[in-house]
């Protein structure tokens, strides 16, 4: 890795924990992206208005940044439209039922040192590493 | 309220920086880090990059007694490890390792364009729904 990556790397990574204190600060929320997504599925009316601000400011912040660095949007590798299909249930289903994901547990969850979260991000990782490897990288 | 709405938008386009600049909104990253067979730590320092920078925010959060906006906060209530949460955290890992993305910069990536991102967020949301349906809270 070279020092621009790591640097990015931890800048990148310093944003998103920015990111999630000053929604913790300001709101009260934890910043797990699939809870919030969740919670507007499921037309959850009090709570409604808070996350879809937090969805579009997603969506807004990623397309403003893409049209400056169309790079940092590369997918890079080689699946199938119907993989993504199959990855996104999984992902969806298995955010649901763990009720968070990287953001949640992984960054919120682990900074709480809370049991569930650090089992859940180890099972993350040891899971996709098991899928990377059987899918053969 | 209205001061939420602007919080959580602010948040999230802070958010979707944090991601891109990492370079998080990548699958080829996410791939580099899952694939024990030629180890990328990138998304290592991210997290490390996040939780070091959310744990001291929190913190520095509840010091007060509220949030900004009133209310209270909100951390999840579960402490129970069960077998939901392991079937999760594991379904969860392998949508991540067949995909590269989960729910955080796969929404960022939406306005992009690409229908991998479409199909994945579409059915990552169906997945959501399924598990509602299908699996008691």
């Amino acid at each position: 890795m070279d020092s621009q990556t790591v640097s990015q790397a931890l800048a990148g990574g310093a944003l998103i924990g920015l990111a999630a204190t000053l929604l913790l600060l300001g709101t009260g929320r934890i910043a797990g992206v699939s809870g919030i997504a969740r919670g507007l599925i499921i037309f959850r009316r009090s709570d409604y208005a808070w996350r879809l601000a937090f969805v579009v400011g997603l969506v807004a912040g990623g397309y403003a940044f893409y049209l400056l660095r169309p790079e940092a949007f590369e997918i890079g590798i080689n699946r199938p439209l119907w993989a993504y299909a199959f990855a996104g249930l999984m992902v969806g289903f298995g955010s649901a039922l763990a009720h968070g994901c990287t953001s949640g547990h992984g960054v919120c969850g682990v900074s709480r040192l809370s049991a569930r979260s650090l089992l859940a991000t180890a099972l993350f990782i040891v899971s996709g590493m098991l899928t990377v490897w059987a899918l053969g990288g | 309220m209205r001061n939420q709405i602007v919080i959580a938008f602010v948040v999230g386009l802070i958010f979707s920086l944090g991601l891109a600049v990492s370079g998080m909104t990548r699958p080829q990253n996410i791939i580099a880090f899952l694939d024990v067979q030629h180890w990328s730590p990138a998304l290592a320092l991210v997290m490390a990059g996040a939780v070091t920078v959310f744990s001291i925010g929190m913190r520095l959060a509840l010091r007060r007694s509220q949030p900004i906006t009133g209310g209270r906060f909100e951390f999840p209530g579960r402490r129970e490890i069960d077998l939901r949460l392991v079937a999760g955290a594991v379904m969860f890992g392998v949508g991540w390792g067949v995909g590269g993305f989960c729910p955080g910069p796969a929404l960022a990536s939406l306005a992009v364009g690409n229908s991998e991102v479409i199909v994945f967020v579409a059915t990552m949301f169906a997945g959501m729904i399924a598990c509602q349906k299908l699996v008691s809270d």
